[in-house]
């Protein structure tokens, strides 16, 4: 029977502020999950420690909530023993970017096949609004006692020169586009980063809803939403060729349209290179049946008894 | 009886493992028991290291005070070790250095040549390598002088190949050799493991076999010290066995499927060796494997292992203090949410970096208390490399029958330990899973409060098995929630777990009465050899004394160990830290004194000769409350 996105939703009461960005987010989750047909109980959803974090209870496949800045270590270490599992990691940007950022730039190393979903919102939402990594210099939403005095992280570009295989950018108020992007990240055979623009309607003043939508603009027959859709201008993000020429290209064209903010702010995926080597694959060269009988596969006892035979060992061991 | 012991020692790269691993090694083919033990420092290329390896024909589980045969090709071994060598022991060293002088050794740090210059103007000898030796001479060292850069001219002309007179590389298998030659042991088992050792490349091989036979037989002509290593009784099913193998083998044994790690001394050698053979052989199944993750730190290394276990695989890591610290946090999430995880300990010196290749059991309390809030955990210890490896096998039952984080306490003197001993036994191993589902039919709660609290625990990927986790409370879901009265009862549902364990695991694994006495020493851990080997010394002189070795040290078998104390008068707390860390423990839950305390924190392990001489000064009475053990360089 085919699932709907009910499906994908617990009856846990959601406390997020009225207006939180966070609540499109979780909505284009569970479509997406649905639209795929996700078995629930092959799915696993890790989150981190923030609003954000609490979406793992949202949502009704298996849900492990983390600590502050480590899902991605959870996730992996989930993946790498059951491959099997669909896995999405979720977090803050403070959680991936602040405190959880080398493991951010470590993951895009290994290229699990996995999902990182940051829900960026320039502030820490959960300890009352003081600045993200996201966020701008000289900003002071309205929680700073004075303008953040630090440069701000760019979220594509770390992922893109940390080894993501697919970065992508949604916006929290266009879910059938977030949902589309979310999609194509979870399809990703390697680690795949959405970074999702989130208006935090309670601590962040500045990057609000309504200045997304460009509603602030003064002139008022030139206004227009801050955000267009890379896939609307002909952008192509993917890399055709295993080739420097081609791959340098478009790292290139995405470390330049990352660095775009104001006026004209990009969604849609801003890199894929399927030419990676899976870390499946890297692993199956020295563990040749690794997908087939991964970790979790593994009977370890027989009636109790090890069934693991180390008579090499121990006989190269005798004396 | 025989019980030898020899030293090797030289820069660090220069071979003296290789050396000793070439001498362990030849000793136990030769029937011998042997324990050996390697000191270094943190450094890779110049700075001491030396390898002492105690031969006996019968049990040996710790280091001596004394050397019988010492081997150097460096000064600076000569200066720290010649008076450690019995009056009636030898010396071979090499004439290129006789007057090397105590200021030209850079790496001797200022605190040791003031303590040595202090020496060398008591012994009226001038600050040479000559002049110590004279020393030792004069107090009945046998002392052999040999070329070095001949044996090597020697090996050049019959090879034909004058650039082998500058192979200096190759002064670790003269060295060893020379003492084989010398203590008369089999030149053919000598030769054999050359060829073992040295098996990946065939001119290598050739050439150390040849330069082992001229060193062997140079060494035979120096003298002879009576054969007295020409050959004992083998036992059969001995092994000569690495300490970091203990833990590794058990953890395949055990089902071990997942490790991850950061690099740390003295942890690393166990996952460097798991990953090695990450490939294992199953009875009637294709083969299995273990995944060894290297991951950026310690905190992703406790955080991978988790989400490995929530899997159901049998997951651990490996580290040591610096890297246990990060993982506080991480181990209180294991410990809320009930999952299944074994971290192997190998404690070294702290504090903060401390002697970071240097032994310690310095990590016992933080292993107990450390990470915030409390939560359920067992932290139990090993005492020697055989029982590492049922105990590690131990540890994953106890984690997953119990559904908590098991701290499996191991140290660098452990690690750092080439011994002979049983093989380990597989059949003797059993694997008990718990509450572990394998199908789940109707409603599912990973929590479900009732009975003795101890959940059926289902894993991500079982069907009908959905359950959510959180660091937050949670209530039988895994959902969030803060109302009081569900706090209280997943509180008391986790916590109540602590006297279950002591329930039901059997006694004997919770503590072993070695010996009951008036005097009783009680202690944990590596201490145990050193221990056994100090109270067999004072039981030939018809001494006897207790000793009680804790290895469930969380939850604290309190009322075990009285019962085991039985009527001992004096209780004597044996710990390789300053504040007596398990004496504490020990006082926290018995209400009872530890009269006396024998400690050493140099870095250095105990050797059963100070452990013997501290234990006689208690017995004849008017011994400090505290002794500090200072034996090793
Ligand atoms: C180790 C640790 N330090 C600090 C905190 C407190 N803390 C909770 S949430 C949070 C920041 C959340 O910000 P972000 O990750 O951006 O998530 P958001 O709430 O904005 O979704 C912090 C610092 C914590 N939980 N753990
Ligand atoms: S504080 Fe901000 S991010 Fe957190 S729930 Fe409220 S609106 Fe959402
Ligand atoms: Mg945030």
């Amino acid at each position: 029977m085919a699932l709907r996105v009910a499906d994908y939703k617990t009856d846990v009461h959601n406390d997020w502020c009225p207006g939180c960005g966070d609540f499109g987010i979780v909505n284009a989750i569970q479509m997406a999950l649905a639209e795929m047909g996700v078995e629930r109980d092959r799915t696993a959803i890790f989150s981190g420690v923030g609003c954000s974090g609490k979406t793992s209870h949202f949502i009704n496949t298996y849900g492990i909530h983390t600590l502050h800045g480590r899902v991605m270590t959870f996730a992996q270490g989930a993946k790498v023993a059951n491959p099997d599992l669909t896995v999405v990691a979720i977090g803050g940007d403070g959680d991936g970017l602040g405190i959880g950022a080398g493991h951010f730039v470590a993951a895009g190393r290994r290229d699990i096949d996995m999902t990182y979903i940051i829900f960026d919102n320039g502030v820490y939402g959960l300890t009352k609004g003081q600045a993200s990594p996201t966020l701008k210099l000289g900003e002071q939403p309205k929680s700073l006692p004075k303008p953040n005095l630090n440069y701000s992280v760019n979220p594509i570009g770390l992922a893109i020169t940390s080894g993501y295989t697919f970065v992508a950018r949604g916006y929290s108020y266009d879910i059938r586009h977030l949902k589309d992007m979310i999609m194509q990240a979870v399809r990703h055979k390697g680690t795949s980063f959405l970074d999702v623009l989130q208006p935090c309607p309670t601590y962040n003043d500045i990057n609000t809803r309504d200045w997304y939508a460009g509603l602030d603009m003064k002139d008022v027959a030139e206004r227009h939403s801050r955000i267009y859709k890379l896939e609307d201008t002909g952008y192509d993000p993917a890399v055709h060729y295993a080739d420097r020429g081609d791959l340098d290209e478009k790292i290139s064209q995405a470390l330049i349209r990352s660095l775009d903010w104001g006026d004209k702010i990009p969604i849609g995926v801003f890199y894929k290179n399927e030419h990676i080597t899976s870390f499946e694959t890297r692993m199956q060269e020295h563990i040749p049946n690794y997908t087939e009988n991964p970790p979790a596969h593994q009977r370890i006892s027989e009636e109790e008894r090890p069934i693991t035979d180390v008579s090499g060992l121990l006989g190269s061991l005798l004396v | 009886m025989v019980d030898f012991t020899w030293l090797i020692g030289g820069p660090q790269g220069s071979g003296v493992e290789t050396a000793s691993t070439i001498f362990s090694g030849v000793c136990a083919k030769a029937g011998y028991q042997i324990f050996g033990k390697r000191e270094f420092h943190s450094n890779i290329k110049g700075e001491h290291s030396y390898f002492e390896v105690r031969v006996s024909d019968r049990m040996v589980r710790s280091n001596s005070s004394t050397v019988d045969l010492m081997v150097s090709y460096d000064a600076e071994t000569i200066f720290r070790h010649y008076s450690t060598v019995a009056p009636g022991g030898s010396i071979i060293y090499d004439l290129d250095m006789r007057d090397t002088e105590t200021v030209d050794v850079a790496t001797m740090d200022p605190y040791f040549k003031e303590r040595l210059h202090a020496e060398i103007r008591r012994l009226g000898v001038p600050p040479t390598v000559r002049g110590v030796l004279d020393a030792a001479a004069r107090s009945g060292v046998r002392t052999y002088p040999v070329s070095f850069k001949d044996l090597l001219a020697d090996l050049a002309e019959q090879h034909g190949n004058p650039r082998l007179k500058l192979m200096k590389r190759m002064y670790n298998v003269l060295g060893v050799s020379l003492s084989a030659g010398l203590a008369g042991l089999p030149r053919d088992l000598l030769l054999r493991l050359i060829q073992d050792v040295f098996h990946k490349k065939a001119m290598v091989k050739k050439l150390n076999a040849d330069a082992a036979a001229h060193a062997y037989d140079a060494g035979a002509d120096l003298g002879d010290i009576a054969h007295v290593l020409a050959g004992a009784e083998k036992r059969p099913g001995t092994a000569l066995v690495q300490g970091h193998q203990g833990t590794a083998i058990g953890k395949m044994v055990a089902g071990c499927r997942f490790q991850s790690y950061y690099p740390i001394t003295p942890a690393s050698d166990e996952s460097v060796y798991l990953e090695s053979n990450e490939i294992l052989d199953v009875k009637h199944a294709r083969p299995g494997s273990i995944s060894v993750v290297q991951t950026e730190d310690e905190i992703s290394a406790i955080g991978m292992m988790i989400g490995a276990a929530l899997t159901g695989v049998r997951s651990s890591t490996s580290t040591s203090g610096p890297g246990f610290s990060l993982m506080a946090e991480a181990l209180g999430w294991a410990g809320i949410n009930e999952v299944p995880v074994v971290i192997t300990l190998y404690q070294r010196s702290g504090p903060s970096t401390g002697l970071p290749t240097r032994h310690g059991q310095d990590d016992l309390l933080f292993a107990v208390f450390g990470g915030h809030g409390e939560f359920p955990r067992i932290v139990y210890a090993s005492g020697d490399i055989e029982e590492s490896f049922y105990d590690t096998c131990l540890c994953f039952n106890y984690s997953d029958v119990y559904q908590l984080p098991v701290i499996h306490m191991m140290d660098k003197f452990l690690s750092s330990t080439t011994t002979t001993c049983p093989v380990f036994d597989p059949s003797r191993v059993t694997i008990d899973r718990g509450r572990l589902l394998d199908s789940i039919d109707g409603e599912y709660r990973r929590f479900q409060l009732g009975g003795d609290g101890i959940s059926p625990r289902s894993y991500l990927g079982l069907k009908n098995g959905i359950f959510w986790n959180t660091g937050d409370e949670s209530d039988e879901t895994g959902h969030i929630t803060e109302d009081p009265v569900v706090r209280r009862q997943m509180m008391d549902k986790r916590l109540s777990r602590m006297d279950i364990v002591l329930e039901r695991v059997p006694e004997e694994e919770q503590a072993v009465c070695h010996r009951a006495g008036e005097y009783t020493i009680v202690s944990w851990g590596s201490t145990k050899g050193p221990i056994l080997d100090a109270l067999e010394m004072l039981e030939s002189e018809g001494v006897s004394v207790g000793f009680i070795q804790v290895k469930m040290l969380h939850p604290f078998p309190a009322k075990l160990v009285e019962r085991l104390l039985g009527g001992a008068r004096v209780i004597i707390d044996v710990e390789s830290n300053q504040t007596g860390q398990m004496g504490n423990l020990f006082s926290q839950n018995i209400f009872r004194r530890i009269d006396h305390y024998i400690l050493k924190y140099t870095g250095r392990g105990m050797t059963c000769d100070e452990l013997y001489d501290a234990m006689s000064d208690i017995i004849r009475g008017g011994a400090p409350y505290r002794t500090v053990l200072m034996h090793g360089s």
